[in-house]
């Protein structure tokens, strides 16, 4: 999920961090995707965990990907000061060293997964480690800046906390948890490339190689029809195989109607068009696709619930 | 004597400091509860006060 929430400060005068600095460092609005879908991926699963455990799995979940986050933000400082969106960060805007946000990354990371590992299993710790090594190495050192594919590979560190929520109620990894992966993974995307066409300065500016950038926005718009259909494959499939239960299924097709019409809407735009009335379809593709993940991880969530209620 | 108005950068590191301290109280309570599930494995934990009780002695066979 990308974070909309750094642009507090920018612009005014370096000033000592405060607390906020250092929570804003961790990217909390993606820790809170990350908390949705860990909690999913953990209520979900058939094996039941004591409610502290539950609770600490998750809270350890959410300070991995914060402590990926605070690494990311420590490896781009020179490309977040270009970005509009991110040059209010808490290292660009020189609130924070730059030192402080790496030492703080590694700390929560370790923190994270030995606290992970003894509360839950080794799977779920593993797991765990593989995400933040896999985001703040793999897409952020290597891929972010070498390929326009950066955003698809990447998107596989988005998708695993429901996958880890779910190796730490039952210590292995089942289909269900793979299809959850599989819902984030082709879910991002999309959702990142709408952002990338409405703030479409920002990365050319900063030399990142966004699909944007690099093969242009026609072709940038044909991508998010494409990973939208496939998406949608994707939620077929997983309510086929046995993700979920009638409501799933349910939420599955009208979610993923909308979301095909508005990739639809996307393709079918020129340039012209979207600069006329302000680029309001690909923000509006964008919120929405954030309602889409809630939305679709709700209802597995209202399956379960429904079936501990032996109603289904 | 007149007291100094507190500056601004005193605010912000009580704040940053008070922010500190309390997640530092809050991990260590959830440790001390992680601990007590796990060790209680949900249920409640009896101390051994070296004197038999009924509920660490033996189960007795129930005949039909």
């Amino acid at each position: 999920m990308t974070d909309l929430s750094a642009d507090l400060g920018a612009g005014s005068q370096p000033r000592e961090a405060g607390f906020g600095d250092y929570v804003l460092l961790l990217k909390p609005r993606v820790m809170s995707l990350v908390v949705f879908t860990a909690f999913v991926g953990l209520a979900v699963a058939p094996a039941g965990v004591h409610p502290v455990i539950g609770f600490a799995a998750i809270l350890f979940i959410a300070l991995g990907a914060g402590a990926s986050g605070a690494l990311n933000m420590w490896w781009d400082a020179d490309i977040d000061a270009v970005m509009r969106r991110t040059r209010g960060r808490p290292v660009p805007a020189g609130r924070i060293e730059p030192g402080s946000a790496l030492a703080l990354g590694v700390g929560l990371s370790g923190l994270s997964v030995v606290m992970l590992g003894l509360t839950t299993n080794p799977v779920a710790a593993g797991l765990l480690a593989f995400t933040i090594f896999f985001y703040a190495v793999i897409y952020t050192m290597w891929l972010k800046r070498a390929t326009p594919q950066n955003i698809v590979i990447g998107g596989a560190a988005g998708a695993f906390p429901p996958m880890i929520g779910w190796a730490a109620a039952t210590g292995s990894v089942g289909l269900e948890a793979v299809l959850m992966f599989a819902l984030i993974f082709f879910w991002t995307p999309p959702h990142f490339w709408a952002l990338a066409l409405f703030m479409k300065d920002d990365y050319s500016r900063a030399g990142v190689p966004m699909l944007t950038v690099t093969h242009g926005r026609r072709a940038t718009r044909a991508q998010v029809l494409a990973y939208t259909v496939a998406l949608a494959a994707v939620a077929a499939g997983a309510a086929a195989l046995g993700l979920g239960g009638p409501v799933f299924l349910a939420a599955a097709v009208v979610l993923n109607a909308l979301f095909l019409r508005g990739a639809w809407t996307i393709w079918r735009r020129d340039e012209a068009a979207a600069e006329a009335d302000g680029y309001a379809a690909e923000k509006r593709f964008f919120r929405f696709s954030l309602l889409y993940l809630f939305l679709l991880f709700g209802a597995l969530l209202a399956d379960r619930a429904l079936a501990a209620l032996g109603g289904f | 004597m007149a007291f100094r108005p507190e500056h601004e950068l005193h605010r912000r590191r009580l704040g940053r400091n008070l922010g500190v301290s309390l997640a530092l109280a809050g991990f260590a309570a959830l440790v001390f509860a992680i601990t007590v599930v796990k060790i209680s494995g949900g249920g409640l934990v009896e101390g051994y006060d070296h004197q038999p009780r009924a509920s660490i002695l033996p189960q007795a066979e129930v005949r039909p």
